[in-house]
């Protein structure tokens, strides 16, 4: 199971800024650590995470090995029109999630 | 018993009981922490805990084993029927005469009714559907019945929680019942009342109960470490459960 949580604020007016809170689950694996028998245990991170906001990437992070296992993304917008956004979190091994949540601008 | 154990066992009893914490000044752990610490906690949107917590949910109406049962088709609605259900575990199973702590529960339901496979203790799908059962009793005090069948149980986990062990020769009660609120290295010494299990830690990176922290602890004092399920791990749960009778539960808590 790979689980993302996103919280966008369901509405906002014109010009506000709003805080997205994302979190992925994901355990971070650093490719540094070794098991008991000292053989190295391969990276496995999210290499990148974007937003976009109806088509518009708002939001862009490379994430790095020492990042934490299910990291918490917040970022502000400044919400324009009502639409999407769209959240995308890209790592190895071929993890990716996909996240779409409305937003009501009036 | 000779005189001179008698009185030694006095002592033993005497110097165990001084230290109890009055049930007015007992702090979950939360309390402890620190104020970014709290917020990530406080707020489900941030919370990693709630990651389980949806997994659950999901495991909680998927069919298993032979029976090709899900919880939901007994038990219903988990908001419904699970509320108040993690605040009075550890509990006592009649059939098996055992005491069961939530996961065990769990498992015997998937091997009595789903006729499925137990889950290992700590994977994740047993820790998110533990985590999903127990946050149905979020902000519900804790109480677990103590009657004349559970009353051995909890001695048993109250001697523990009083015996000396281990290389540094500690009790769990020196620490926790003595001592909390100073310094252990960096860390603050918790009065140890299970509020928040299955818990978050950031050291572990990673959702795990409290059997998971209670063998780290005595990992720690560096004495002969319980198999998770074990008697005196689960006597021990009891024992803490009723030390913290009253407290409000806080699934999925985070912890430093």
């Amino acid at each position: 199971m790979a689980r993302a949580v996103v919280t966008v604020p369901p509405r906002a007016k014109r010009g506000e800024i709003v805080e997205i809170k994302t979190l992925a689950q994901h355990s971070m694996e650093t490719g540094f650590r070794r098991t008991q028998n000292g053989e190295l245990i391969p990276r496995d991170i999210i290499r990148t995470f974007t937003c976009s906001y109806n088509g518009v990437e708002v939001c862009r992070v490379e994430l790095h090995p020492a990042i934490a296992a299910n990291p918490l993304i917040a970022f502000t917008t400044v919400a324009t029109e009502s639409g999407a956004l769209t959240f995308r979190w890209d790592g190895d091994n071929g993890y990716t999630v996909t996240e779409i949540a409305p937003i009501k601008v009036e | 018993m000779s005189p001179r154990l008698l009185l030694l066992a006095f002592f033993v009893v005497a110097g165990a009981w001084a230290g109890e914490i009055p049930l007015e000044q007992r702090r979950s752990g939360y309390d402890l922490m620190s104020r970014e610490t709290q917020k990530i906690q406080d707020d489900d949107a941030t919370n990693p805990g709630m990651l389980w917590v949806l997994d659950g949910e999901a495991l909680w109406s998927a069919r298993a084993g032979t029976a090709n049962r899900s919880c939901a088709d007994c038990h219903g609605d988990a908001k419904a029927s699970m509320k108040g259900v993690a605040a009075r575990y550890p509990a006592l199973d009649a059939t098996r005469g055992k005491l069961l702590n939530l996961e065990q529960r769990i498992n015997a339901c998937r091997v009595d009714r789903q006729k499925a496979s137990p889950l290992p203790y700590e994977s994740k799908e047993l820790l998110a559907l533990e985590a999903y059962v127990a946050r149905q009793s979020r902000g519900l005090p804790i109480a677990p019945k103590i009657d004349a069948k559970t009353k051995p149980f909890l001695e048993a986990g109250k001697e523990a929680f009083h015996r000396r062990q281990g290389q540094l020769n500690l009790s769990c009660a020196q620490c926790h019942d003595d001592h909390w609120g100073k310094k252990l290295a960096g860390s603050v010494i918790p009065q140890a009342h299970p509020t928040g299990y299955p818990i978050y830690r950031l050291e572990w990176q990673n959702l795990g109960s409290l059997e998971r922290r209670l063998r780290n602890c005595v990992f720690g004092i560096r004495a002969q470490v319980p198999d998770l399920g074990s008697e005196e791990l689960v006597d021990l749960e009891l024992y803490l459960m009723w030390r913290a009778r009253g407290m409000r539960l806080e699934t999925p808590g985070v912890r430093p």
